[in-house]
């Protein structure tokens, strides 16, 4: 541990940092006699949030960034002329346990640049984790990003070792992927999420007839899709995600808005700014896919292929659909409460459990947390009705709930025109 | 107004209930001894905690509310919020009165009080766990101060103790002035009278530093500054997730 670490995990995390997964959920595993750390399970825990807003709950870091194949949207492509690094196997472990037990980190994220071949890096970001939990007796989280093309002995190894693996996607359509990475193909990137999920359920087979045998990957797999890279559209994006969703160890998709980091690839757009907004709503949709009980076709279909930028996927589809408002507060499904623009999970059950005790009002629903300035206009509660969705039109309630354009300068400030001084 | 006084503690709540009930009368505020009374104030009865009273109250609340209503109830309290006694007693009269369960009838205000204050104490728990950083001792011993805003250091220290199971850690809340010592295998509440400098500052002397603390500190800096995208700068959500009040503990926001 030196000075030169300090070079080496500046670099390395630089190169680590565009990857979005840093969860650190899914697992709930107390310490062991002789050992450090344990995972909570539930929403994880972010232990810092650095400036851009991105939660830091794992260490994020490369073993290196040193890369045999040049995929266009990738900062650590081979023709690319940034400092390069390696990590040492014993200071990988040394940073992770030192961070660890002075409560910075949840755990490791670890990937790799692919060096000879994917087997090789594979064989050593193993070594790696393997070290960590049996040597070290490290309890905490891992996360191993498994390299396209691996083979299978090793993601089974690997599996034992880490709580969570995944295998970027990157590109949702083959033929822009092949553009983009020529050295890859979906099936490099298919195969070993095939591989993940094949053990994992062998695990949970096993695990019925012997308790203790070893759990693998128990907290499922994740992905990446970078958005705006290429021309696809959000209902490209969103039906992978939704086929992914059904398989049943994937547990997360990321959306990464590109940030353009090669600007001399022709083959990619020129984008003054990474599309946030449209990441932001591709998550939005994600977690209507998730926790809302949407189908992906409801989100997304051939008529509406991206989603609206303005308002959010799920007043999105309210507006499409005035025909299944108002909805009654005191009698619909908890199905029906939850697509209610304005009210979430949270308040949905709030909601469901009360009204058992006696009728629900809108004085209620604020109180529950409810944003009534877009729920009143979708719910009806036995009160002296407010004008809603039908009478007043979907286009004029999207004209009232859109956010009010903010003003550069204030219209009633006198302006002078003063003649430039001599 | 009837208002009853009491010693600010849980089971000082218990027996103001019991009283309650014994009396006939029911108060309309409570207020801790030696608080100023309200204007017109008609009748005052000072509670005297008593254990056994308290335990009665507690079985009648046992018989009928879940596992789970009565941990909200207990950690609600942890909040240390004045705005919380009255709402806290009424929940329980509520409860003493009705024939079934009242915790989840979250129309009515006392029990969607109490229940949200049971929320945000948990949350400040769990911002307990995301945020304490430890510095390392010349004699192994992990030193952490934290200034949590509701009293939840108890709440957090078991997942300290599970976590760092190998490790002596000291864990002490600078406001309330108490904290808890691991020796690796029990844990102890302490509480020091002389403040060291350490205990004002959070944070180390060079000398008290264990050998690599220093070049941890300024590792782990680097990683917090090297993680960032500049172009996607957002320190709005920054600060809405990390608080600013937590800056001054969070090693990397220290120089």
């Amino acid at each position: 541990m030196t000075e030169q670490t300090l070079e080496k995990l500046r670099i390395l995390t630089e190169s680590a940092k565009y990857d979005v997964s840093c969860s650190s959920s899914g697992t709930v595993r107390s310490n062991k006699q002789g050992g450090v750390g344990n995972t909570l399970g539930g929403i994880g825990i972010c232990h810092s949030f650095s400036d851009d807003g991105r939660c830091i709950s794992l260490l994020k870091i490369m073993l290196t960034n040193y890369c045999i194949y040049d995929c266009a949207y990738c900062i650590n492509r081979r023709s690319n002329d940034i400092p390069r690094a390696t990590l040492s196997v014993t200071e990988l472990v040394e940073l992770t346990m030192e961070f660890y037990r002075r409560n910075y980190i949840e755990g490791l994220f670890l990937s790799s640049g692919v060096v000879r071949n994917p087997d090789y890096t594979m064989e050593r970001l193993v070594r790696i984790v393997k070290d960590l939990r049996t040597i070290h007796r490290f309890n905490g989280y891992i996360h191993l990003k498994s390299i396209p093309g691996a083979s299978r002995e090793l993601i089974n190894e690997a599996g034992r070792y880490a709580d969570r693996m995944s295998v970027n996607i990157e590109i949702p359509n083959e033929d822009s992927l092949k553009r983009l990475a020529p050295e890859k193909d979906f099936q490099s990137v298919f195969q070993p999420m095939k591989f993940i999920q094949q053990g994992v359920l062998e695990s949970s087979e096993e695990r019925k007839k012997f308790r203790y045998a070893p759990r693998f990957v128990p907290a499922g797999q994740s992905t990446q899709m970078i958005v705006g890279a290429t021309a696809d559209s959000d209902k490209d994006i969103l039906h992978l995600s939704s086929t992914l969703y059904a398989r049943p160890t994937m547990r997360r998709v990321y959306y990464s808005g590109y940030i353009a980091v090669n600007t001399y690839d022709k083959r990619l757009p020129v984008l003054k700014q990474p599309p946030l907004v449209r990441e932001n709503r591709l998550y939005q949709a994600d977690w209507l896919l998730r926790f809302y009980q949407f189908k992906v076709d409801e989100i997304v279909n051939d008529a509406h292929p991206d989603l609206d930028l303005e308002i959010d996927p799920k007043l999105s589809w309210a507006l499409r659909h005035p025909e299944c408002f108002p909805v009654d507060i005191n009698k619909a499904d908890y199905e029906m409460i939850l697509r209610i623009p304005g009210v979430g999970v949270k308040s949905a059950r709030l909601i469901v459990s009360s009204r058992r005790f006696g009728r629900l009002t809108s004085y209620h629903l604020k109180k529950m947390g409810v944003v009534m300035k877009k729920a009143k206009y979708f719910i009806t509660c036995g009160e002296l009705e407010a004008r809603g969705v039908n009478e007043l039109r979907p286009e004029r309630v999207r004209e009232l709930l859109l956010p009010a354009p903010k003003k550069k300068t204030d219209d009633r400030q006198l302006s002078f025109q003063f003649p430039d001084e001599p | 107004m009837i208002v009853y006084l009491y010693d600010r503690t849980f089971d000082g709540i218990l027996t103001a209930v019991f009283d309650a009930y014994s009396r006939k009368t029911f108060p309309d505020v409570l207020l801790g001894e030696g608080e100023q009374l309200p204007l017109f104030c008609e009748e005052t009865h000072t509670v005297i905690t008593d254990e056994a009273k308290a335990r009665r109250v507690w079985k009648a609340l046992r018989k009928k509310l879940s596992a789970a209503a009565l941990s909200c109830l207990t950690i609600s309290y942890l909040s240390e919020l004045p705005e919380l006694d009255m709402p806290l007693f009424r929940y329980i009269r509520k409860t003493v009165d009705s024939p079934r369960s009242i915790e989840t009838n979250f129309a009515d205000e006392d029990v969607l009080m109490v229940t949200n204050t049971y929320r945000k104490v948990m949350h400040e728990r769990h911002r307990m766990l995301q945020f304490v950083r430890f510095q390392k001792a010349t004699d192994g011993t992990y030193f952490a101060l934290h200034e949590p805003l509701y009293n939840v250091i108890a709440l957090g220290i078991s997942h300290f103790k599970d976590r760092f199971a190998d490790q002596p850690f000291l864990i002490y809340d600078k406001r309330r002035d108490y904290g808890y010592y691991y020796d690796k295998e029990t844990l102890t509440r302490v509480s020091f009278a002389e403040k060291l400098p350490h205990f004002l500052t959070g944070k180390l002397n060079e000398e008290l530093m264990a050998k690599d603390e220093k070049l941890f500190q300024e590792l782990w800096r680097t990683y917090f500054k090297a993680i960032c995208i500049k172009e996607r700068m957002n320190p709005r959500k920054q600060k809405k997730d990390m608080p600013t009040r937590y800056w001054k503990y969070l090693t990397e926001k220290q120089k």
